[in-house]
């Protein structure tokens, strides 16, 4: 590693303090999973390294009830998970957390930095989508609040500017009768990064009508995306197979996916269908066995 | 510039100087000269460098030395009482679990971070957890039955 200054504030005014006077020097160190692997291979060469983990703030992890989840943004994975009230309000988010990583991984990793690693295929970030998460950011000027969604820019690129960081994820309560479902694929059963990830959340009136749907896809875009003709298509209309289909369908010509080392454009393009139509049977199928 | 370092290692409280850079593990190893933790690919894959911090087992290659501050960390050196082995390793030993050794100081950390939270994990729980430490031997069957028989075991006192 390149030599550079560590610094463990515990308050976010002394982190921005400290982010402003390094001009773009440096960088934020929450589990370290992403940026240590970064900082061995050179990628990144910060002078500054700010250890955020002793901000109180950013350890936050409360469930307001009725209202949402506050998930500060250095919370490791295993606390997340820990977490009595995770699987019960917000199981999509929990099925994505269990699957990031090994154990060892989950006990540093914090979704903030899931996030702000802004993979493509971020396992959190489908469910993060699906269930309208909104980031709350800190920098010179205050606080400012935004859709996940208008978070992720491109690969590794956020709508953080360099003298700002992300403080929490606020994740709204679903709806009590909301059902979902995230997958994703990939080629080992554990401890490997998905080829596609498909997340989806569904409210379901009289007659299985979906009221609300709500599709994410990772791994098949520039950035974490929504599939929002796959959406239109299944909100005001009753969920049975054929809609599925049509969903499934709509979702993959969505994706924009592109070859690498995990897999091929078009195997990924076939994969969000296969992934998107399961995940929606498997709302349909939770729905129907109360 | 070296920054002083307090941190607890199998008990004994240490005080070092290390560099901002320094992993966890090369304090470790190098600086403390407990070499039973091993690197093997110094990217968080295989789990040959696991330690358990503060209680909870984590790749010593992706902590900074400077993160462990006042925290508490087991070594592979430090899981036996003396001379008394820990039960995990007596099921090692008794359920031929050891090939070429590399692996089995970080699985055997990861099994103890496991056993005290699930003490009585099923098969699978354990092929779960155990996913994140690569056992180049292929050795996995005679590990997870070491676990599963250690798992038996009333802990010793």
């Amino acid at each position: 590693m390149n030599p550079f200054e560590y610094r463990r504030p515990k308050t976010l005014r002394e982190t921005l303090r400290l982010l402003a006077a390094a001009k773009d020097g440096a960088k934020l160190l929450a589990g370290g999973t992403d940026l240590l692997i970064q900082l061995k291979e050179r990628r990144t060469l910060p002078s500054l390294v700010v250890d955020i983990k002793a901000i109180p703030e950013l350890q936050r992890l409360e469930h307001v009830s009725q209202r949402g989840l506050h998930l500060g943004a250095a919370v490791s994975l295993n606390r997340v998970l820990d977490y009595p009230l995770l699987a019960q309000h917000f199981p999509i988010l929990a099925q994505a957390c269990v699957q990031l990583g090994s154990l060892q991984i989950r006990s540093r990793a914090s979704v903030g930095g899931n996030l702000c690693n802004a993979s493509p295929a971020a396992s959190t970030a489908p469910s993060l989508l699906c269930l309208k998460a909104q980031a709350v950011i800190a920098g010179p000027g205050g606080r400012r609040r935004i859709l996940l969604e208008d978070f992720f820019q491109g690969p590794n690129q956020t709508a953080l500017g360099k003298d700002e960081l992300l403080v929490e994820v606020f994740v709204p309560t679903p709806s009590p009768s909301s059902r979902g479902c995230y997958l994703q694929l990939t080629q080992r059963q554990e401890m490997d990064i998905p080829m596609v990830n498909v997340a989806c959340l569904l409210t379901l009136g009289r007659g299985g009508r979906c009221q609300q749907a709500r599709v994410a896809l990772g791994a098949v875009a520039p950035t974490p995306i929504r599939a929002r003709r796959a959406e239109a298509l299944l909100e005001g209309h009753a969920l049975n197979s054929q809609a599925i289909q049509e969903a499934a369908e709509a979702a993959a010509k969505e994706s924009s996916p592109i070859d690498d080392v995990r897999a091929s454009a078009e195997y990924r393009r076939e994969m969000v269908k296969v992934l998107t139509r399961r995940a929606l049977q498997s709302c349909l199928e939770e729905a129907a066995s109360p | 510039m070296k920054i002083p370092l307090h941190i607890t290692v199998n008990g004994q409280p240490r005080e070092i100087l290390v560099e901002p850079t320094r992993t966890l593990l090369e304090t470790i190893r190098v600086d403390l000269g407990l070499t039973g933790s091993k690197e093997g690919c110094g990217k968080g894959n295989c789990g040959a460098c696991t330690v358990l911090l503060n209680g909870m087992a984590v790749n010593s290659c992706l902590v900074l030395a400077v993160e462990a501050e006042g925290q508490e960390v087991l070594t592979i050196e430090g899981l036996s009482q003396g001379n008394r082995l820990h039960p995990l390793q007596q099921a090692f030993l008794d359920q031929g679990a050891v090939q070429c050794g590399f692996c089995t100081p970080g699985v055997l950390l990861l099994a103890k971070s496991l056993l005290d939270t699930n003490p009585h994990p099923s098969e699978q729980e354990i092929r779960t957890a155990i996913a994140g430490n690569l056992c180049r031997c292929t050795g996995y069957d005679k590990i997870v039955r070491a676990i599963v028989a250690a798992s038996k075991q009333k802990v010793a006192p």
